[in-house]
């Protein structure tokens, strides 16, 4: 069982569309991993925010689809995959304050539209992409240094 | 480091039932060898496990009475919670009062630590502009369960002393001025509802100082109940509102104002911790939390039912004023500790070191039931497989594991069974390949 410790590590957690009762499950299974490699607290806290950011809006406004955490001593990555419906616009969509959340999502403390923001604010580099119809990646990148 | 726990385990009781090790919020306990053990780095002292054990094979070590006589004046330190555990059948008075028949000279009411500590808290709320919500440090359970699990909310924990270390350091003042002693012959001792503030009082850092000693309600409780009648009343001087820390929702309600939260229960309050580091609830200013059900009421060294004892708590405090008619001068009691990370969940103190272990907890997980049985000593099955990377378990340790491998051995040994020596061994006839042709 030796293996190059250059090696990342691959977490991969399935996301239910609509799955309220276990959103945030995955963020915290995250946080979790990397607090037992020992990355620095301000480091999982910026992780924890960005993955719980995009394991919500994968369950409140996708069909459902994964997020991916690649673990390195010096990157973290998130890649958060749905399968659709897509971002018709995405520099809407990452303005402060945008949500197409409705009413009975509101009441849940959700949709003010800081889901995208947060995430830009407390990540190192971020990519969105998303074809309409097909689904939405958004890549999240935070540097351990 | 090195760090003092009140929680210990009585081994002649314990049946290494592993009713403990699920319930532990930071995964420190393990059954070995029939017995339940404490991962000391990884314990907070909140008394879950003494609170679930059917055999009652967990205890809190504290101080006893006998320590009284290493001082020649000694106050005691009665939490707000402690009266909810003699009324009604005495009034708040005659509760004091019986402290007194158990050896103490004075008493200075942790609850009015309470309302000094409640207004400096609101007055720090005020002008607070940083990071919210602030959280408090009142229960050192809470606070162990910060550093544990979540360090980097640490700097949100408002800087203010704890009520009980207020009460210790002003009583200590007011002591020596009624004694004329040198503070070193002033004893004060905080009578705790549970574990953690015994673990408090003892893990002093930066100097600061607390209680002398801690003496947990449970052992004290039948000696107040003997005097409880007979005792002289014992003047209060605290308000409704420091008694009211003593219950889920009292120190919200006595800081006072809007955007206030209580949260008990350790479940609860992990819940709320991991929704505020995903950044939510910034929209509330402060955060009462409390490891026990009920607050403090519910601590695992009372004797009476937590929502019992609450209820009688409020009756009482009805009768009393909101508010002490005058406060004693806070000085600078009111500094406040600064609390460090207590990073006892990572595999390995090298990075690099404990990525690689990581990925080895990975594999070994993969491998295991997933039935979380507990047969292995361990809480899950995760915590099994870290274990086993940490080498502190074997794989075999698993019954399940263990069972799979004894199957491919049986296998193994019928296989070895049926072979002949070679000098009686004739060609199989199915296997035969120029019979096949
Ligand atoms: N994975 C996704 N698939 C489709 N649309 C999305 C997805 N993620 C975000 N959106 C759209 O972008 C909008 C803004 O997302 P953002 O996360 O910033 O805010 P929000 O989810 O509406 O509210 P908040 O995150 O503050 O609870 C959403 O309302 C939604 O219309
Ligand atoms: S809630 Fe009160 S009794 Fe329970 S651990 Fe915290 S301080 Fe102790
Ligand atoms: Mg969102």
């Amino acid at each position: 069982m030796k293996r190059n410790s250059k090696q990342p590590l691959e977490i991969v957690i399935p996301i239910k569309m609509k799955d309220f009762k276990a959103g945030g499950d995955g963020a915290a299974r995250i946080k979790q991993v990397l607090q037992k490699i020992g990355f620095p607290p301000d480091i999982i806290r910026r992780v924890a925010i960005a993955a719980y950011e995009a394991e919500m809006n994968i369950v409140i406004n996708s069909l459902g689809g994964e997020i991916k955490a690649t673990v390195s001593t010096d990157v973290i990555t998130i890649i958060a995959r749905d399968y659709g419906p897509g971002i018709p616009d995405i520099e809407l969509a990452m303005q402060e304050g945008y949500s197409t959340a409705p009413r009975e999502i509101q009441e849940m403390g959700f949709g003010a539209g800081m889901g995208l923001p947060n995430i830009r604010r407390c990540a190192d580099r971020m990519t969105v992409e998303s074809k309409q119809g097909q689904g939405t990646t958004i890549t999240i990148e935070i540097y351990n240094r | 480091m090195e760090y003092f726990h009140s929680v210990r385990l009585d081994w002649s009781r314990c049946k290494g039932c592993t009713n403990c090790i699920k319930r532990c919020p930071t995964e420190a306990i393990r059954v070995r060898e029939g017995k339940a053990y404490i991962i000391q780095e990884r314990c907070i002292d909140c008394g879950e496990c003494i609170r679930v054990c059917p055999n009652h094979a967990k205890t809190a070590v504290g101080d006893s009475l006998e320590e009284l006589s290493a001082y020649q004046y000694n106050i005691a330190l009665p939490a707000p919670s402690f009266v909810s555990q003699f009324a009604p059948r005495a009034s708040l008075e005659q509760t004091l009062g019986s402290l007194i028949s158990l050896g103490f000279d004075a008493i200075f009411e942790v609850a009015l630590a309470a309302e000094i500590v409640s207004k400096a808290a609101r007055r720090y709320l005020d002008n607070y502009r940083g990071k919210r919500p602030l959280i408090s440090p009142a229960c050192p359970a809470v606070v162990g369960l910060i550093q544990v699990r979540f360090p980097s909310l640490l700097d949100q924990l408002l800087p203010l002393a704890t009520p009980m270390d207020v009460a210790a350091r002003l009583a200590k003042r007011e002591g020596v001025a009624a004694s004329g002693l040198p503070p070193e012959a002033v004893g004060t001792f905080f009578i705790s509802p549970c574990p953690a503030k015994i673990t408090a009082a003892r893990q002093r850092r930066n100097g600061l100082a607390g209680p002398d000693g801690v003496i947990p309600m449970r052992d004290i409780y039948g000696d107040v109940l003997q005097n409880l009648k007979s005792a002289a009343p014992y003047p209060s001087r605290a308000g409704a509102g420091g008694y009211g820390w003593g219950h889920s929702g009292g120190e919200k309600k006595c800081i006072g104002g809007p955007h206030l939260l209580e949260v008990d229960g350790i479940n609860q309050v992990i819940d709320v911790l991991t929704m505020i580091e995903a950044g939510y609830l910034q929209d509330i200013d402060y955060l009462e939390m409390q490891a026990c059900p009920g607050g403090c009421v519910g601590g695992a060294l009372m004797v009476t039912n937590p929502y019992v004892a609450r209820m009688r708590l409020r009756e009482l405090t009805s009768r009393i004023g909101p508010r002490p008619e005058e406060l004693p001068e806070a000085g600078d009691s009111l500094k406040p500790y600064s609390y460090l990370p207590r990073p006892a969940l990572r595999l390995d103190p090298d990075l690099a070191t404990a990525l690689e272990k990581m990925h080895q907890v990975e594999a070994t997980d993969k491998m295991l039931p997933g039935l979380d049985c507990g047969a292995c000593g361990a809480p899950s099955c995760r915590a099994f497989a870290e274990d086993v990377v940490r080498g502190e378990a074997q794989d075999i340790d698993c019954i399940i594991v263990l069972r799979e491998r004894v199957r491919v051995v049986a296998e193994e040994v019928v296989e070895l069974a049926r072979k002949l020596p070679v000098s009686m061994a004739r060609p199989e006839r199915g296997n035969d390949k120029d019979e096949a042709e």
